[in-house]
């Protein structure tokens, strides 16, 4: 089941600088799970304790994962998996 | 150096003292490849805090959708200080994971003589740059 994602500058260095590539999942950390495969060292960028970090923001499609079911969102053939870095400070 | 469209910081000055006393924030796009900031696309703060600013996650998924659209990068990450001079915080340092990014800081104290200031955050280090304002 394709689903495509949506890299950020910040991680293009480990997709040799591809902007969208195409993975495999059912959810959310198997497509991480499967980047991190492909492309090592991607996953301890976005996840650490089982969590995604807080200066990470995953979306499917238009939602962010965290008002969904994080990690175990489900997806679907298609959908569309954008990871961008979460702005903040004080 | 950061080189950006002139009006830009005022706009950001003028935000900053809109939303006093909370924090205020946002971005200023560069078209891919071109040296100038030139766009200035005001956040909202989803923080709502005069200690505290955060990018609401759904605002900023369509703004980088429509950088994407535009062949656009965010090339400036701004928000304000309102009890502290312009210079990043802690926090602001946890967060700035992007080489690629200058950090605009304004300042809304009024005793600050430098309200202004830009600064590159590399792996927690903070380096002041110089803004160059290109008419």
């Amino acid at each position: 089941m394709s689903i495509f994602v949506t890299v950020p500058t910040l991680l293009r260095t480990f997709t040799q600088d591809q902007k969208r590539i195409e993975v495999q999942g059912q959810t959310v950390l198997d497509v991480i799970e499967y980047m991190e495969k492909q492309y090592p060292g991607v996953k301890e960028r976005l996840i650490g304790d089982g969590q995604v970090h807080r200066f990470v923001n995953i979306y499917v499609n238009d939602d962010d994962i965290r008002f969904v079911d994080n990690l175990a969102t489900v997806l679907k053939a298609g959908d569309s998996l954008t990871i961008l870095p979460a702005v903040a400070g004080g | 150096m950061l080189s950006i469209r002139a009006g830009l910081l005022e706009a950001m000055l003028e935000q900053a003292r809109r939303d006093h006393p909370l924090e205020t924030c946002g971005i200023v796009a560069a078209p891919i490849g071109v040296r100038t900031a030139e766009r200035l696309v005001p956040m909202d703060n989803a923080a709502r805090s005069p200690t505290f600013f955060s990018f609401d996650p759904r605002q900023q998924l369509a703004v980088w959708r429509a950088l994407d659209e535009r062949d656009e990068e965010c090339r400036v990450i701004y928000h304000s200080h309102t009890a502290s001079v312009a210079y990043p915080s802690a926090e602001d340092v946890r967060y700035a994971g992007d080489a690629s990014v200058h950090y605009v800081i304004v300042s809304t104290l009024a005793a600050v003589a430098e309200c202004v200031r830009s600064f590159r955050i590399i792996n927690n280090k903070v380096t002041e740059e110089r803004i160059c304002v290109v008419h």
